[in-house]
């Protein structure tokens, strides 16, 4: 019985009791499923329109604030080095494209998300050999990130907001706005779109599968370098940033493979439960649940909604 | 020309269904068998310490997955994970039970693994692709956080890590400290061929055609009365069996000792990797992928300075660290580009031509 209202009982009556710190520990749940939510948003990209399950997501986050981080470092001004790290992920794009899918066009899926397991082997070899294998500090002044933190007195304590976490989650949003609005208005948006439903009837109209390849690639590897600035901001740039990415996974799970706004709330909900589960039942067990946790849920999950919360309904049943 | 069919009659249907039908193939296996046992014996101890054993344990943990990936179609990235399940399982038994010999809790150890991947497998159940590698990464990560977690594991010492302790065959030690190279490969070796002769039984007969079924259409598999519950289980369970003993063999035999972090999600990958380049849904392409992506950087790590120095490229060992990742995912995608279905497909191709041979076909 007391093992029972360890689990059930007890957690609640301390987040009743100090609602303070529920509301920090929602927070910093929020902040991390913001992040995780921009890794996912890249998979969701690539998987959409060409199908491949793109394993290369993580490293593409670290390589790329790997870039902006170096060239800063090497004395170029830092909106340049942006740029020019914008320009490299372009440069990826097309390379990918080239060398890696158009080869392999047509293939099971099995063998593409393989051909993504040799790229970021490739590019963690890349990146270290350039930049070397030691963690880095993200730029964040020249970049008008704000640094410092706000207080808040609410419900009998103080709750914290890192100006970071907070410029982390605007930014996200206009991300996704932007994504949003460049999908549903823009010719390259239909064309991606169009691509997502369909391969060949999009060939037969006359779309570039190759050309909106690169662009999907591209996209991702801007939304990379987003998350990449944001969680390099946190906690350095490292390549360990690349095994967090597999969060993304179960992100994917919640909010469908295919889906946008399925990648932000799955994100929302992973990064939200893992914290509140490692803060109020993580004690139980000894700690370090954070680290399963997120694929548990996702597992729960799949076991009754197959196809996530958001996506499309095309989950075999057995 | 010293390869033919002509002149080989099959009488029965057993000899037509058999697994090696051709003389040389048969001659082919048993010579290289014989030169498997004869290395013990021929080659030094760094050769069987550092390349042959992990490359058989590799080869053991890779044939499990295929198993599980190559011909029940069902992706896993829980591998590293299973290992460690029989690896710490077999380390209980060890020491729980010493006087049992310790080739006996290495086959016993299997079986903990078996379940743990049977539970792991359910959700394969509802759920296919790489829906079902993420939940099998939820065992990896649940997993390995018990193996860190859970110190009865390793009963309760302080450093939380497996040891061999000192355990003989014959009054000969094989496990621990003075067990030398020979023996340990010598035990290795066996074992391997001994579950790989098992697993071609098993994936020629009925249960492999079940799962061969259900890999390639679950529904059709179905309506010919294959149940998918009772096939996809008992892959999941097999796989892990493989995989549990190489986790055991892994630490016991090849290492001699190890932490948790030996059974970490990049173990889990580099199986993948093995199996996907050898060939999904070969045995021997198990064999292949194991080889090509273990010794690969090994050799890799001899060649790149030998080969960079001519050009008064003195280069330390980080870069030769950082190339070696970078030739071995640029490989990996060569690979692919070049022969989607693995080394065994060339492998299958060497053969036919081979057989034709002077001719084109």
């Amino acid at each position: 019985m007391d093992i029972l209202y360890k689990v059930f009982i007890e957690p609640f009556v301390f987040m009743g009791e100090a609602p303070d710190l529920l509301l920090q520990t929602l927070w910093e749940g929020l902040v991390s499923g913001v992040l995780y939510a921009l890794i996912a948003l890249g998979f969701v990209l690539i998987f959409k329109a060409s199908g491949v399950f793109n394993f290369a997501q993580g490293i593409m986050v670290v390589f790329s604030a790997l870039i902006l981080v170096g060239l800063y470092e090497k004395g170029v001004p830092a909106f340049l080095a942006l740029i020019l790290a914008i320009g490299a992920m372009l440069l990826l794009a097309v390379a990918v494209e080239r060398v890696v899918l158009r080869p392999l066009v047509n293939q099971p899926d099995i063998i593409l998300f393989m051909a993504t397991f040799g790229l970021t082997y490739f590019l963690i070899g890349l990146g270290e050999l350039i930049f070397g294998g030691n963690p880095k500090e993200m730029i964040t002044g020249p970049l008008f990130l704000p640094q410092g933190t706000t207080e808040l007195e609410m419900f009998g304590g103080l709750v914290r907001f890192q100006h970071l976490d907070i410029a982390a989650a605007v930014i996200a949003s206009i991300m996704i706005g932007l994504l949003a609005v460049f999908f549903s208005k823009t010719r390259i948006g239909r064309a991606l779109r169009a691509v997502a439903d369909s391969h060949k009837a999009a060939l037969s109209v006359g779309i570039s599968l190759n050309q909106i390849w690169v662009i999907v690639w591209f996209a991702a590897g801007i939304v990379a370098l987003v998350a990449g600035i944001m969680w390099g901001a946190r906690s350095g740039v490292s390549f360990s940033l690349q095994i967090i990415a597999l969060k993304a996974l179960p992100v994917l799970i919640l909010g469908g493979f295919t889906s946008i706004p399925g990648a932000i709330i799955g994100g929302l909900i992973i990064g939200v439960g893992e914290k509140l589960g490692e803060f109020y039942w993580g004690p139980l067990v000894g700690g370090g649940i954070e680290t399963w946790l997120a694929y548990v849920i996702a597992l729960l999950f799949l076991l009754y909604r197959p196809q996530g919360l958001f996506g499309e309904k095309i989950i075999e049943r057995i | 020309m010293f390869y033919r069919e002509a002149g080989q009659f099959k009488s029965t249907y057993p000899a037509d269904m058999a697994i090696f039908p051709l003389r040389e193939d048969r001659i082919g296996i048993a010579v290289i068998i014989l030169a498997a046992y004869s290395l013990a014996f021929l080659g030094n101890a760094f050769l069987l310490q550092a390349v042959m054993i992990p490359f058989l344990v590799f080869s053991l943990a890779a044939i499990g997955l295929n198993i599980l990936t190559g011909y029940a179609g069902l992706l896993s990235l829980g591998t590293g994970a299973f290992m460690g399940v029989g690896a710490y399982a077999c380390y209980k038994l060890m020491t729980a039970f010493p006087d049992v010999n310790v080739i006996v809790w290495i086959f016993v150890s299997g079986f903990f693994s078996a379940a743990i991947g049977a539970l792991f497998g359910l959700p394969s159940l509802r759920i296919k692709g790489f829906y079902l590698a993420v939940a099998t990464l939820a065992a990896q990560f649940f997993l390995q956080w018990c193996f860190i977690r859970i110190p009865w594991l390793v009963n309760y010492n302080v450093s939380g890590a497996l040891d061999a302790p000192l355990r003989t065959l014959f009054g000969i030690p094989v496990l621990g400290a003075t067990a030398t190279p020979q023996t340990r490969y010598l035990v290795v070796l066996t074992i391997v061929i001994l579950l790989t002769w098992v697993a071609s039984n098993l994936v020629h007969g009925r249960i492999g055609r079940a799962w061969i079924a259900i890999r390639d259409m679950d529904l059709a598999a179905e309506l010919m009365g294959i149940r998918p519950l009772q096939t996809k289980l008992l892959a999941f369970a097999v796989s892990s069996y493989y995989c549990g003993v190489a986790g055991a063999l892994l630490v016991f035999l090849w290492y001699g000792g190890a932490e948790y972090d030996v059974f970490n999600i990049n173990q889990s990958f580099f199986i993948l990797f093995m199996v996907i380049i050898g060939g999904l849904g070969s045995l021997i392409g198990s064999f292949f992928g194991a080889a090509l992506i273990f010794i690969l950087p090994i050799v890799l790590g001899i060649v790149l300075p030998a080969m960079l120095s001519p050009f008064g490229l003195s280069v330390g060992a980080d870069v030769i660290e950082h190339l070696r990742f970078m030739i071995v995912g640029a490989l990996i995608i060569f690979f692919l580009i070049v022969e989607p279905h693995g080394l065994a497909r060339l492998w299958q191709i060497g053969k036919q031509k081979l057989l034709v041979w002077p001719f084109p076909y």
